[in-house]
């Protein structure tokens, strides 16, 4: 009984184990060096406008045609123009989107509490893991078309299966920084295992959860318009194989554009998240 | 009644032995070690360090089973964490993701009850943290950051203080400022308090009888009785008194640690390796 105790350590490297491996991650939150005047504001725009116009003009001057390259003005132009038939789109590919990110989510994260309890448990599962981790689930979504049709059911188990791993390994690896002292502490005053986890382990493993939740965000972003192009008539990816195949490109560059300020929302979002809820730590 | 409580012990550790098993074969920390802590009384318990006097000290707390042995709170066996023992722990150990009130407010979360608004004031007051609860524990000072774990440690009004290297990791001056203040909070309070540390000055400063462990595997070496009269002034510390018995005290400790490195001198490796309980 009494040897299941550990020494009591305290040094600074070893509390809050994985520290270095956070930090790196973390830097996704740490804000950057941080606009500080409207000059800088006005210099930072200032070479937007002279890299967009710049690009605008060489297209222009070397009579660059539309079907490989169109000039930023019509891809705008195509964006405002197709918007109200792009729309209902991105709603598809948001309903997808969302819905298996939740699922895959809730998975992973349930997953990454439970296993990381029980540490021997979790060497047997690692490989797997790791599997799903690396290898693209894009290739499983024919298969899935095959079994599930042409609807939702397939690109949303796609999406899951894309998040759902990059979620649990990252929050694994949140869960298992025990910092042995706070949870003497807590224990001192008489913790339950649950109290444990959810006042001292999960707080502790949030900012890993949070990269976690993003990365798979991303990936779940990546899968949805991957699927979309595979098969099935609605959803960002399939305007994407459709515009190209009527070389439409400046409506395709539009809906490129929506979809890199989808991703571009999602950072944002965790970004905001983290600062508020995360930033004790960096 | 009352007799009998006279007699028994605050605290009495009895012949308390803890083996921990390691990767390397099994650890003897503690063996025999017996001491009685009486009620309003400070012990300091000093000794080289890896000693085992965290190990004796968690094993007081409850946190830790002894292999063999026991630990007495006012005559009951400690077999777990007791309410009426409050720790303060080395580098101060609050949640970072906790303001200094929520952190505060810790243990009663864990107990389900209600904080005791005016008595956590009265404490922050009396540390001087007053108006610093939405801080988060980063935007403290390391003495700041100790000053909190003591008001957490008061907060539930234990009748016991276990003090692990409280001040270790602070600089000279903060951890003077900070001993004066253990001292009022025990005129104030006289709450039962044993105190580890490795500074013989500072366990001469606060406590009532000093107890000095030998080298692992950790044991009873000496008990000296700190007989000035309190509050200790920069005066009384200076007297020959303090400083004989912190020249004894030193003895104990060192004279203790210099024939096992003659004996064995190959061994130095291993000193720079073995994990500090």
């Amino acid at each position: 009984m009494s040897g299941g105790d550990a020494i009591p350590e305290f040094s600074k490297a070893k509390s809050g184990d994985g520290q270095d491996v956070s930090l790196t991650n973390l830097s996704a939150f740490s804000s950057g060096p941080g606009i500080k005047s409207g000059a800088e504001v006005a210099a930072i725009l200032a070479v937007a406008v002279v890299i967009i116009g710049g690009i605008e003009l060489a297209l222009r001057i070397l009579h660059v045609p539309q079907y490989i390259m169109p000039p930023p003005s019509s891809i705008v132009y195509a964006l405002f123009d197709e918007f109200p038939l792009i729309a209902p789109h991105l709603g598809y590919t948001l309903v997808e989107l969302v819905s298996g990110f939740a699922i895959g989510a809730v998975v992973g994260l349930v997953m990454a509490a439970v296993i990381t309890q029980f540490p021997f448990a979790e060497k047997i599962v690692a490989p797997y893991i790791l599997i799903l981790v690396t290898t693209p689930m894009l290739a499983l979504v024919p298969l899935l078309i095959l079994r599930f049709g042409f609807g939702y059911t397939p690109r949303i188990i796609a999406v899951a299966l894309a998040a759902g791993p990059m979620v649990m390994i990252n929050a694994a690896t949140g869960f298992r920084r025990v910092d042995s002292a706070k949870i003497a502490l807590a224990r001192s005053y008489g913790a339950s295992t649950l109290q444990i986890f959810w006042k001292i382990r999960a707080p502790m493993a949030l900012p890993m959860i949070l990269v976690g939740l993003m990365i798979g965000a991303i990936f779940g972003l990546l899968t949805a318009v991957g699927a979309e192009m595979v098969g099935g008539g609605f959803g960002l990816g399939n305007r994407l194989t459709s515009y190209s195949s009527m070389i439409q490109m400046p409506q395709f560059f539009a809906v490129v554009l929506i979809l890199s300020t989808l991703g571009i929302l999602i950072y944002v979002l965790f970004f905001l998240i983290g600062k508020k809820w995360a930033s004790w730590e960096t | 009644m009352s007799t009998a409580s006279a007699r028994t012990p605050k605290l009495g550790v009895q012949a308390a032995t803890k083996v921990y098993q390691t990767g390397s074969g099994d650890l003897l920390a503690l063996d025999r070690c017996s001491l009685d802590v009486h009620s309003n009384e400070i012990v300091s318990i000093v000794g080289p360090s890896g000693c085992g006097k965290t190990t004796l000290l968690w094993s007081m707390s409850g946190l830790h089973r002894l292999t063999a042995g026991s630990i007495l709170l006012d005559g009951k066996e400690i077999t777990g964490p007791r309410p009426e023992i409050g720790i303060v722990f080395q580098e101060a150990n609050l949640l970072p993701w906790r303001n200094l009130d929520a952190n505060i407010n810790f243990p009663f979360e864990i107990k389900g009850e209600k904080p005791d608004r005016a008595w956590i004031a009265h404490l922050l007051n009396r540390v001087g943290l007053d108006g610093f609860g939405g801080k988060f524990p980063r935007e403290l000072s390391g003495g700041m950051q100790q000053r909190a774990a003591i008001v957490r440690a008061l907060a539930l009004k234990p009748s016991v203080l276990l003090m692990d290297e409280p001040f270790g990791a602070l600089d000279s001056f903060t951890r003077e400022e900070m001993n004066r203040l253990v001292e009022e909070i025990w005129l104030d309070t006289k709450t039962t308090i044993v105190f580890i540390t490795h500074s013989i000055e500072e366990a001469i400063f606060l406590s009532d009888r000093v107890v000095v462990l030998t080298t692992r595997p950790g044991r009873v070496a000496k008990v000296y009785d700190v007989p000035f009269p309190r509050p200790r002034s920069l005066e009384i510390m200076a007297t020959k008194e303090v400083f004989d018995l912190t020249n004894k005290i030193k003895m104990d400790i060192v004279g203790e640690r210099r024939p096992k490195a003659q004996e064995q001198p190959e061994h130095k490796s291993a000193e720079i390796v073995r994990i500090r309980p």
